[in-house]
């Protein structure tokens, strides 16, 4: 079995985000980056899969510039065997999805993982676009994942439920919590990664469909109401007729 | 041209995220000059389609093969864009939903259109330069994004735009049939299971949430969260600490790696207010902070706050909802 696991570089959960002057691009100055905490999960299903197996690979895509490296020897050390980065900035979902689709068709991968969304951009775009290029089915987001054979078995998260559902490979999924609990890279891990290969490829297809014109933060607060806890029920009182939500 | 809705219904009712969203693609279609029509998915009622007209939608098409009662990738993508084709849809609007982004983004590729997800405001449209408002860096921070392209996809957050009702305007609902064959039904679900609601208030479509954290203690303390919450009709929350060591599900985790929601009223309790959590949260309207820490970072973020002890504020303010109903 052949896993193809897409990950994307992007700032530690407990960044606080700012922007350039012109607020055309994010300030990346001081900020750490990560690998997407949902990817996180693909990355380790599929090397857990791999290892019940007893055979296949798990390689590690990335659209990204060279900056984005660190991250990549990381989802090494944590077990991939391989990796591929495209040479881009990953400009919008439909052209990151077109390199995973070229990526994979080439290889002939058999499960294509990826987190849900990504913490930055939160397209939720991806993996649909992805199954669509390769004309195969896409799950997500997927809850759990277990294969049998060819046959894999998902819990698919709906609004209120979850449905299972059974793919033949190969399949797109997006994955999420409760997956599996993430692994962090170990001492040997860290020494190996160092020299498993990494190929860097050039971008294919067409540009970008959209465009970020500028961005903008949410509006701050006025600033709290206190309410003495000894007279808590005025707080009621208040969310109903100053507030007027309930 | 005209604008294609894409409404999702369940047990014959249409979903209030979709009422939403019909609301949204009529107000574009308005502002462009032409008509809305809404393509039904899932278990609809005719009756209920024909409602629609109160959000501004004039024709309801509704393809009633009992296979798409649940959720089909491929066979919804195929409806919607043979829907889109009849209609010559320039515009397809639909809900930020685990159904709408997974049609979404496949039906984005099929049709060759620029899609934009997690939309909260109508769009600014001028000449041929069309632009939407969507929540980035999970909450975060917005971004103005420019759609290119003959055809648009936009996916709508719920919660964020507020449905029109123009009572006893009524759609025209017209069957439709999207020639389905066996092969569109092959990814279809094996089975369904649905969550018991404590409730039933789902948390994504919560009007109002009642939020737990650590300083509730423990698991068996959450009567007092779901009392608050079942006096007030709204839904349980809480934060990842919470659901980390499985006091409560996964599926009710607020923050930048759970769920964003956007309430009209989100009640944290016992929650010191990590700037992950607030990502999931400040998109909330009116925000209330319960801790008997005067420094959790919470308070920054909240419109009304009581330092005090969960323990004795909750029962006071569940008391209170009750005595004003």
């Amino acid at each position: 079995m052949k896993f193809l696991v897409c990950i994307s570089n992007v700032p530690d959960t407990t960044t606080k985000i700012t922007f350039t002057p012109d607020n055309k691009e994010f300030n990346k100055a001081g900020v750490q980056f990560v690998i997407n905490p949902w990817d996180e999960y693909a990355l380790t299903r599929a090397i857990e899969l791999k290892e019940a197996a007893g055979s296949g690979t798990v390689t590690v895509l990335n659209v990204g510039e060279a900056d984005t490296e660190p991250n990549i020897r990381k989802a090494l050390a944590i077990g991939a065997d391989d990796a591929i980065r495209v040479n881009a900035a990953p400009s919008d979902a439909y052209f990151v999805a077109e390199q995973i689709a070229a990526i994979a068709k080439e290889g002939a991968y058999d499960v294509i993982l990826m987190g849900k969304e990504s913490i930055d951009y939160n397209g939720f775009q991806v993996h649909g676009m992805v199954g669509e290029m390769l004309g195969i089915p896409t799950v997500a987001p997927a809850m759990k994942l277990d294969m049998s054979g060819n046959t894999a078995t998902l819990e698919r998260e709906i609004e209120g439920g979850k449905e299972i559902v059974s793919v033949n490979t190969p399949f797109v999924a997006s994955c999420q919590q409760p997956m599996c609990e993430p692994r962090i890279p170990n001492m040997r891990g860290i020494m190996t990664a160092r020299t498993k290969p990494l190929k860097v490829v050039p971008a294919v297809g067409e540009p970008a469909r959209t465009t970020v014109a500028e961005f903008a933060l949410p509006p701050k607060k006025q600033g709290v109401k206190l309410i003495d806890p000894e007279n808590a029920g005025e707080l009621i009182k208040l969310l109903r007729n100053e507030a007027k939500v309930i | 041209m005209s604008v294609l809705v894409v409404v999702e219904c369940a047990d014959g009712e249409v979903k209030k995220s979709s009422l939403e969203v019909a609301s949204y693609g009529a107000q574009v279609a308005a502002q462009l000059g032409t008509t809305a029509t809404a393509i039904a998915v899932g278990e609809a009622n005719e009756a209920n389609l024909a409602k629609l007209g109160e959000q501004g939608i004039t024709k309801v098409l509704y393809d009633a093969e009992p296979r798409l009662k649940d959720f089909v990738n491929n066979a919804y993508t195929k409806l919607i864009a043979t829907a889109a084709e009849q209609e010559q849809a320039k515009i397809i609007v639909l809900a930020n939903s685990n159904i709408g982004a997974a049609v979404g983004s496949r039906l984005s590729v099929r049709i060759k259109a620029s899609l934009a997800t997690n939309v909260v405001e109508m769009p600014k449209i001028s000449g041929d330069q069309f632009t939407v408002k969507r929540g980035a860096f999970s909450g975060k921070a917005f971004s103005d994004v420019v759609l290119s392209g003959d055809r648009k996809i936009i996916a709508v957050k719920k919660n964020s735009t507020e449905a029109q009702h123009d009572a006893g305007k009524t759609a025209e609902v017209t069957s439709f049939s999207a020639q389905l064959s066996d092969a569109d039904f092959a990814d279809a679900p094996k089975q369904v299971v649905m969550q018991d609601q404590a409730g039933g208030v789902l948390l994504p479509e919560a009007e109002r949430v009642v939020s737990g954290g650590r300083g509730m203690k423990g698991p068996e303390n959450w009567g007092l969260i779901e009392d608050l919450a079942k006096a007030l009709g709204a839904a349980t929350a809480c934060s990842k600490p919470v659901s980390d060591v499985d006091w409560r599900p996964h599926h009710e985790h607020v923050g930048q790696t759970g769920i964003t929601v956007s309430p009209n009223l989100y009640i944290a309790c016992g929650i010191s207010g990590a700037i992950q959590h607030l990502a999931g949260v400040n998109s909330s309207k009116v925000i209330v902070v319960i801790n008997k820490d005067p420094e959790a970072p919470f308070f920054k973020a909240a419109d009304y706050g009581i330092v005090g002890d969960v323990f004795d504020v909750l029962p006071k303010l569940t008391a209170a909802v009750k005595a004003l109903n």
